[in-house]
This record gives C-alpha cells, structure tokens and sequence, in this order.
C-alpha cells in the first residue's frame, strides 16, 4: 500500500498503490487528507491504475474525500479504475459525486 | 446437486488477514476454472463479509471469523462466513443499501455489493450469539478440462 502525492497549481493528485481494504483504508485516508489540507486543492485527482483490488471501504475512502472537498466547493475526479474497481464504483453511484474516467 | 469439494478455516478477526481470506477462497474456487469477472466477484463477497466480522461483531475486540466453501457437481459454489461476535438485531435493516451503524468513513453498502455480485445471500443473526452469511454463486459453463474432476 501507498499513496504517491503529485500537487500542479490547483490540483492534487493521489496515487493510490495496492488492495483498498479496511485494513488499508485508514492510512490512505490519512495521506491523502494531509494534502488537502495542506494544498485546498480546487481538484482532487485520484489515480486508481495502481489499484488492484476495492471493496466497499474504497467507496468509504472516495465519499470521506468528497465530503471533505465539498466543504470548500473543491471537486473530485477518478481516474484509472480497472474492471472490478469500477464495478464497485457504479454500484455506489460515484459517478454521482466525482467525474469518473475509466 | 451434490458438493463434490469443501475446504473450511478459521482465522483471527484481524484486518491483515482480509487479502489473505479473499486469496485464500478465490484460490479454491479456481479449480471451477471461473472469469476473471467472476472471480473478482467472489473476492469482493468475501472481502466484505470477512470484513463486517472484524469491525462490527468483534468491534470490542478480537474473535474467530469461520470461512469455508463448497463446490457443487452444477459448477456453483456456497461460501459460508461466521462469527461468534454481538450479532445483528434487524437483519432487514442491515441489509438495506446506505444502512451503517458506523458513521464516517463506512458506506453501508457492504451487503448490498454482497447481494449484486453474488446470486443469493443468506444471513442468520443472534444477538450476542453472532452472524452467519451464505453466499452462492453459478460459475459459468466453458469448456475446460480440469473442472470437476
Ligand atoms: N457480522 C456482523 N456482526 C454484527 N453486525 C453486522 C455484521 N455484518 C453487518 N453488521 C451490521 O450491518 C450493518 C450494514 O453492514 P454493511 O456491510 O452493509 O455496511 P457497513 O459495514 O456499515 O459499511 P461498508 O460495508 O460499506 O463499509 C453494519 O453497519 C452493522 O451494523
Ligand atoms: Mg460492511
């Protein structure tokens, strides 16, 4: 598990590596709201190509951020979602909340 | 229908054991010789119901989570997770989309991707007793040479 922070004028973007699991979830959670604090991005850019596997703590974990942004009016985008990733995603709606680009 | 391969194991409620539980089944359920959609499918099942063991039944401490898996000669499989943890008081309740005891970051929809990935799940609860979910799932027919054997 690890989480790569890229930060470009207003945008953040996270690379998520490894299982989303509620084993794993918290520590993710953790980087990445550092950099939202630290930056106010106006975009969050979360890049799933290193994930292999999310269950429902996953949706937890993108929901948590989204809340988070959404108290400053930041966005969220996702990109890189393999098959079962985005399987999950569109169970939860997420396309309701982030821009979701396969 | 009859089941033609079983394996049972029991584990510590740790969360460092939720990859190991979901390798540990779709590792099993190979030799139906599955799609990768199918596989992932079950994966996520069972990540989700190991999952619920650890931070809800055994949210005060640590317990066995019970898994075990049975193949059947119609190519289907029955995947039964256990806990001896508090128990669900409205199984109903807790099976609806967005439900959560837990506020913050769980999104009440650990049942629900049970339900859609897998074709039945069956859940018994006690309170104080624990929780057992039944999961089954039909793995498709393709040709394959190993299968059932
Ligand atoms: N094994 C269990 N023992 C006790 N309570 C459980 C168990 N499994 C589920 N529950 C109860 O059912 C509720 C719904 O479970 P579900 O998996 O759908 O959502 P969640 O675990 O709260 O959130 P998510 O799975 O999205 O992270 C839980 O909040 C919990 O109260
Ligand atoms: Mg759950």
């Amino acid at each position: 598990m690890s989480v790569e922070i890229k930060v470009s004028g207003q945008t953040v973007t996270a690379f998520i590596k490894g299982d989303i699991d509620h084993h794993t979830a918290g520590e993710m959670r953790r980087l990445i709201d550092n950099s939202i604090d630290l930056n106010t991005p106006s975009l969050l850019s979360l890049d799933f190509s290193g994930v292999s596997f999310m269950d429902s703590s996953g949706i937890g974990l993108v929901m948590g951020r989204y809340r988070n942004l959404s108290k400053y009016g930041g966005s969220l985008r996702i990109t890189g979602a393999g098959e079962q990733i985005y399987k999950v995603m569109k169970l939860a709606g997420l396309e309701k909340l982030a821009i979701l680009e396969k | 229908m009859t089941a033609v391969n079983k394996f049972s194991m029991n584990m510590m409620s740790k969360s460092a054991n939720e990859g190991f539980a979901r390798a540990a089944v779709s590792a099993f359920v190979s030799q139906l010789d599955p799609t990768l959609e199918e596989i992932n499918d079950i994966k996520t099942a069972v990540s989700e119901a190991v999952t619920n063991c650890i931070v809800h039944a055994y949210k005060e401490g640590y317990g066995k989570i019970y898994i075990s898996a049975e193949i059947f000669d119609n190519k289907s499989v029955k995947i039964t997770v256990r806990d001896k943890g508090c128990g669900i008081e409205n199984v109903n309740k807790a099976m609806e989309p967005l439900f959560t005891t837990v506020g913050g970051e769980r999104a009440g929809l650990g049942f629900a991707v049970m339900q859609s990935f897998m074709d039945n799940v069956k859940v018994r609860s006690k309170i104080g007793k624990g929780t057992t979910v039944v999961m089954e799932k039909r793995i498709s027919l393709r040709y394959s040479a190993n299968a059932q054997k």
